[in-house]
């Protein structure tokens, strides 16, 4: 039996470290374990605690005409019914736009959009209450599909555009073209944990929620907003998620409103938790995408031109999708230098959910659609696509993004892709696909090598910054506090190894605490794969601060120099003499040292103007790269993934057991995404895959049972901390080559043919593949 | 209640933490996971999704089983309350012993097999149903038992290195050791009485002989028949439906068997299809793999083959691998029995061929002839866990290479699992070395179904894929070189 057993690398160092670089175990492995880990609703309930349930709109829509809530009242436990008349601020929970409400009270939205809130003295008694009303909705014919909105011609936000030089002139001028419309699915996050939110009333209209957020800042935000109450009111704990990938961010605050406004209302602590069902039709979910492209090239399979339109559906409001339709045009370009190049957008508006973040934040659907491109060209030619790939890589001379970035790191890619080709047999593997298929008439194998780049910081420039809080008790014991949350990418554990080994302790001498908006104020959400890289500086400037005046007063104490001081293994080295971490706090504390401090931190460099699409939105970039080799049956569309083989850069890791976490783990949903994840909305705008039986996630047998994932280790070239590299998102998108191994597999059926391939690659979309084709 | 020389108990009975458990009183719909969470505090089992299909809630249920203790895991989210009488039930707050974790919690933490930590508790129940499963684990077996339990996290890689570290045969934790202390306090509680709490108008009943069973179904005709409610639960969970009248056949002796007859096998109603799966599998190894990935192991331990068939589904599984196979069902009210080939119980969408005051008894699954040959495939997005988009199953009767008989099942092709009458007349006489001859079959596909489009597949897919898979189930039959599948058997190498 072949052990997949992944060996955590050692991180290559110059100078040795004790706690930074080491593959310790998540700060909460143990409790997740033995089920002690607290997630919102294991929180011990107060004595009459109460419970929400959503009243949903039946239609995707129309004109909300009224509704009859008598009998909701009248069911067995109701205690309130809350609809938008009992909002005593502004019925609004959008980041930005003021586009959508938190109960519907006029335009209905999306189907299964919140039209009210029954309270009741069980979870139970609330969701059959709920499903008594009776809703009249002047009933509108929806759009649902990308289709459906370019012929309203509907748009949440104006269409934008950025690029270089004249792409249409130069397709003209191209010895070869080609075009095609890409079909991108949406996926759901599916975190285990559904949207949950609990809300404790205080005095004075004080209010304190427990939220299951990235984003308890803006959680705060909305919470104040909808109760009319200043943010200072208003207090946001987060411990842990279980699990977000971005459908915890703007999502996570309708929920925590009508905790709030329930716990208002009724003066008692006020829980919500979504059902599942009700969780996949009330949140946004990954933006599904219709790439139009065209591209121009020469002879050898080097572009010269690339043109392409990037449809996003982006549902009933803005929500985040500036940002996400914006880094989908980031990564359009992928790792390959395009001369001329026009990436344009539009920003759909749809009756549907509004889609929101999701790993990645359109960066996947941008990279693939260019992909696709680069296998579109190799089959035309009749080259191998990693060649055609390796040909159009940036390269001096041509180094820059279509948004004018220079691409500083021109060599790690290019290395890594070298490395990875010979230590996965890419060339032997695909001679042997190749005899293989000559002889298979009904089975067909694949294989496929791409690349990542991923962009890192956020391009919303104000929110690259971050703070935290630093006590260092008279035990040496450390209270550490920062606008991060956990949501179990293990945050908490790579801050907490900044801040012992800052100050030379084990890292239990760092008690981690809850994500909490009075403890930092003004955070930005855990997203962009951002958490470490801003919030492990912000800890390390903290403590550092604090270490400072330790060192300082130990100087003129004991009459040493600086020099002369080294923390180390709980201890204090002080000269010749020694203390623990513990007695030197103490004593500091005696002589009135302050052992307290608040780290703040904001990325530098970084400069972004959209109007005029200039500037450097990223402080650097994160590469990757995966071979994958499918099966794929003629006969039904079924495929197999059968062998994966990744090298992903992490910097000088953190922490490397973690980052293997993320990049198996983000590969694994990122493969669910392009092949079996799939969300079928039906003409009357229902979500028809609403749960686990009907919408399908990997489970352990689609993951590769031939599974290699290395860490490539060089020290980052922008000075992050301990030149580590973001780690969250770029790996979702190495699973680029499941798609393009599966596209292999269907040309191998008719060599030089264009086929069409849908993503998600569902057994129909591998057949619709094969039968397009298909001569007869 | 039945036997006026046998009271009917109570009380559920159960054992928790170690100790007694004796409920009189609660709602005849009341789910395990609400009871844990709820009642008992014991907020280390999830819900993550309400409807058997995440794994979350995953809990364990030892019980004394043909003379021996057996562990096995199940969604505690869909498992009424009532259905733990006379179990352990086992969470994972039980596993650790002080600060020393259980060997499957502490390679869970060694192999860093956590990231969120919310499916955690149900991958550890999983897991330890595996290591008491007694045998080594194999990367076949630990994906079999994990397939229904979702992680969003992982991707899975170091949580069967996890379970490859530590399921590694004959199981030495301190459950092992007190095994014994542990079988007779089940033992104890063990009777053979009925379970009846509530009173005629809401109850929770379990009656213990046919005989009382019989009873039951003929005084209350509008009670809900439960095996293992995998599907009734979603009833409760999903569309809050509130039935007040549950009997639970899980404790009917003589229900819960297999039995080999001269001409195959008999499987009695509350056969779990886990049980039923080896035996299948000695009929032909596609239904042995049908079963394989019938749902997950919490679902197979749960649900039974008889509920599969009553329930009447048109994308059950199972129906159409048995119709092609040539099964017959038995119909039992009261004394009386009837027998019905399977095809006829399904009369149209959610109406089965059964008589108020009837039930399920048993299934016949006759034995292949040696000139009959048989196939069956599942077609759907996902391998393991998932509903089939379709469902087939087929059997050739050969007369040298020429077909003579056919009997071809699909599900998921019409309201219920339905023969390809055009299709099976138009095989007859078909040559196995000539693929033409098989061609007015394989089109015939498209007249016997007008197969309907749902988020699991579009309809002209269904009628295509129906069409290969008839294709496929001849060109293996026929033999030849050329891999026709994928994954286990005939695959490409």
């Amino acid at each position: 039996m072949l052990r997949n057993r992944t060996a955590i690398p050692q991180v290559p160092l110059e100078k040795e470290t004790a706690v930074v670089h080491k593959p310790l175990a998540h700060d909460s492995a143990r409790l997740h374990v033995s089920g002690a880990a607290t997630y919102i609703d294991d929180i011990r309930e107060p004595a009459g605690t109460l419970h929400i349930a959503i009243g949903l709109a039946d239609k995707a829509a129309g004109t909300l005409r009224g509704m009859t809530l008598d009998a909701v009242r009248a069911a067995k436990g109701v205690v309130a019914v809350l609809t938008a008349a009992d909002i005593p601020g502004k019925n609004d929970i959008a980041p930005a736009f003021a586009d959508e409400p938190l109960f519907a009270d006029k335009e209905i939205l999306f189907h299964n959009q919140a039209i009210f809130a029954v309270v009741a003295r069980s979870r139970d008694e609330a969701r059959r209450a709920a499903r008594l009303a009776k809703i009249d909705i002047d009933e509108a014919k929806p759009a649902i599909t990308v289709a459906d909105a370019l012929e309203t011609g509907a748009r949440v936000l104006p269409d934008y555009e950025f690029g270089r030089g004249d792409a249409p002139a130069a397709l003209g001028r191209a010895p070869r073209r080609l075009e095609g419309l890409l079909h991108i699915g949406g996926q759901e996050h599916f975190y285990l944990e559904g949207q949950a939110a609990f809300a404790i009333p205080g005095e004075g209209r004080e209010m304190l929620v427990h939220s299951s957020t990235q984003d308890p800042t803006e959680v705060q935000h909305i919470v104040a907003r909808i109760l009319a109450i200043p943010d200072a009111f208003v207090t946001v704990e987060t411990r842990r998620m279980g699990g977000a990938f971005g459908g915890k961010e703007s999502q996570a605050c309708a929920w925590a409103a009508i905790a709030a406004l329930a716990a208002l209302v009724t003066g008692k602590p006020c829980k919500v938790r979504l059902d599942r069902d009700d969780d996949f039709a009330l949140t946004g979910k990954r933006h599904d995408f219709r790439a139009d492209w065209r591209v121009g090239y020469d002879d050898k399979g080097i572009v010269s031109a690339y043109d392409v339109m990037l449809n996003a559906r982006c549902g009933c409001s803005a929500d985040l999708s500036p940002g996400v339709v914006d880094r989908a045009m980031f990564h359009a370009a992928n790792a390959y230098w395009l001369p001329d190049v026009k990436v344009a957008s539009r920003r759909l508006k749809t009756n549907t959910v509004s889609n929101t973040a999701f790993r990645g934040f359109g960066g996947p659907q941008g990279m693939l659609a260019i992909e696709r491109v680069m296998d579109a060209i190799a089959h035309e030619r009749g080259l191998d696509p990693l060649d055609v790939r390796k040909a159009n890589f940036y390269r001096p001379g041509g180094d820059k993004t279509p948004f004018g970035q220079t691409v500083e790191d021109m060599t790690t890619l290019p290395s890594m892709i070298e490395e990875l080709e010979l230590s996965s047999d890419y060339r032997a593997r695909r001679r042997a696909i190749e005899a293989f298929n000559a002889n298979s008439p009904y089975i067909k194998r694949g294989i496929a090598l791409t690349p990542v780049k991923f962009g890192i910081s956020f391009t919303l420039i104000h929110l690259n910054q971050a703070g935290a809080l630093v006590h260092v008790y008279t035990d040496g014991s450390i209270h550490l506090n920062h606008g991060g949350t956990e949501m179990g990418q293990g945050l908490f554990t790579k801050v907490a190894q900044v801040v012992a080994e800052e100050f030379g302790v084990p890292i239990d001498f760092v008690r981690i605490t809850a994500t909490n908006t009075a403890k930092v104020p003004n955070a930005s959400p855990t997203a962009a794969s951002s958490g470490s890289d801003i919030n492990g500086m912000a800890a390390q400037i903290g403590a550092r601060q604090i270490k400072q005046r330790m060192v300082e007063f130990a100087c003129a104490q004991w009459g040493v120099t600086a020099e002369e001081i080294v923390f180390r293994d709980g201890l204090v080295l002080i000269g010749n003499k020694s203390m623990s971490f513990g007695e030197l706090a103490k004593t500091c504390r005696l002589n009135r040292v302050q052992l307290s401090a608040a780290g703040f931190y904001k990325t530098p460099v970084i400069t972004w103007d959209r109007a005029t699409a200039t500037g450097r939105p990223f402080l650097y970039f994160a590469f990757g790269a995966s071979c994958s080799e499918v099966v794929i049956d003629t006969l039904t569309g079924e495929m197999k993934v059968e062998r994966v083989d990744i090298l992903h850069d992490v910097g000088s890791s953190l922490n490397p057991a973690l980052d293997i976490g993320q990049v198996e783990g983000g590969f694994v949903q990122g493969m669910g995404w392009l092949t079996t994840e799939e969300l079928v909305f039906d003409a009357k705008g229902r979500l028809s895959t609403h749960a686990p039986a009907t919408y399908k996630i990997p489970v352990a047998s689609d993951v590769p049972a031939d599974f290699r994932t290395k860490l490539h280790m060089r020290p980052n070239i922008a000075d992050t901390i301990y030149r580590s590299k973001a780690v969250g998102e770029p790996p979702l998108m190495l699973p680029i080559s499941v798609y393009c191994a599966i596209l292999d597999a269907v040309h191998a059926i008719r060599p030089g043919s264009q086929p069409r391939l849908e993503a998600p690659c569902t057994p129909e979309a591998i057949l619709n593949a094969i039968q397009s084709i298909q001569t007869h | 209640m039945t036997d006026p020389h046998k009271e009917p108990r109570k009380s559920l009975n159960f054992r928790f933490r170690g100790a007694d458990v004796a409920l009189n009183g609660f709602a005849p719909r009341a789910t395990l996971l609400d009871w844990l969470r709820e009642e008992a505090g014991a907020t280390g089992t999830k819900e993550g999704c309400g409807e058997g299909d995440c794994g979350a809630c995953t809990i364990v249920l030892a019980r004394n089983r043909d003379g021996a203790l057996t562990h096995e895991a199940a969604n505690a989210c869909v498992l009424l309350l009532g259905q733990v009488d006379g179990a352990e039930v086992l969470t994972v707050e039980d596993l650790a012993e002080g600060a020393n974790l259980h060997p499957v919690q502490q390679a869970m933490v060694d192999q860093h097999g956590s990231q969120c930590g919310f499916c955690t508790p149900g991958i550890v129940m999983s897991l330890f149903a595996l290591y008491h499963r007694g045998e080594p684990a194999t990367r076949a077996s630990i994906c079999d038992q994990l397939a229904g339990n979702l992680c969003r996290c992982t991707g899975y890689r170091p949580i069967v290195d996890a379970a490859l570290e530590t399921c590694l045969g004959e199981p030495a934790d301190r459950f092992a050791i007190h095994a014994e202390a542990r079988a007779e306090a089940l033992a104890a509680i063990a009777d053979e009485k009925d379970l009846f709490v509530g009173d005629d108008s809401a109850f929770f009943a379990a009656p213990a002989s046919e005989r009382s069973l019989a009873e039951l179904c003929d005084r209350h005709k509008d009670a809900v028949l439960l095996g293992g409610a995998t599907d009734v639960g979603l009833w409760i969970t999903k569309m809050l439906r509130d039935p007040r009248k549950i009997i639970w056949l899980g404790r009917v002796a003589g229900l819960d068997r297999m039995e080999t007859v001269a001409e195959g096998l008999d499987i009695y109603a509350t056969t779990s299809l886990q049980r039923a799966m080896p035996r299948l599998a000695e009929l032909h190894p596609d239904l042995g793999e049908i079963m394989r990935r019938f749902g997950s192991a919490q679902v197979r331990v749960a649900g039974t083959v008889g509920g599969n068939i009553a329930n009447g589904s048109p994308i059950g599984d199972l129906p159409p691998a048995l119709i092609a196979l040539g099964a017959s069902v038995e119909l039992r009210h009261g004394e009386a029995s009837r027998v019905l080939p399977l095809e006829q119980f399904f009369i149209a969408y959610g109406k089965q061929d059964r008589q108020p005051g009837e039930y399920v008894r048993r299934i016949h699954a006759p034995r292949l002839k040696a000139n009959q040959h048989y196939r069956a495939f599942k077609v759907s997005k996902r391998f393991d866990e998932d509903i089939s988009a379709v469902m087939s199953g087929f059997r050739f009767t050969l007369e040298g290479r020429r077909v003579i008989e056919a009997r071809i099942a699909y599900g998921g092709m019409a309201a219920t699992p339905k023969r390809a009458s055009g299709a099976e007349k138009a095989l007859v006489g078909a040559d196995l070395d000539n693929p033409t001859s098989w061609s007015a079959a394989i089109a015939a596909i498209a007249t016997d179904y007008s197969p309907l489009t749902d988020m699991r597949a579009t309809s002209a897919y269904r009628s295509r894929v129906a069409a290969n898979l008839l294709m496929k189930a001849l060109l293996e039959v026929a033999g030849g070189h050329s891999a026709t599948r994928i994954g286990g058997l005939h695959a490409a190498e």
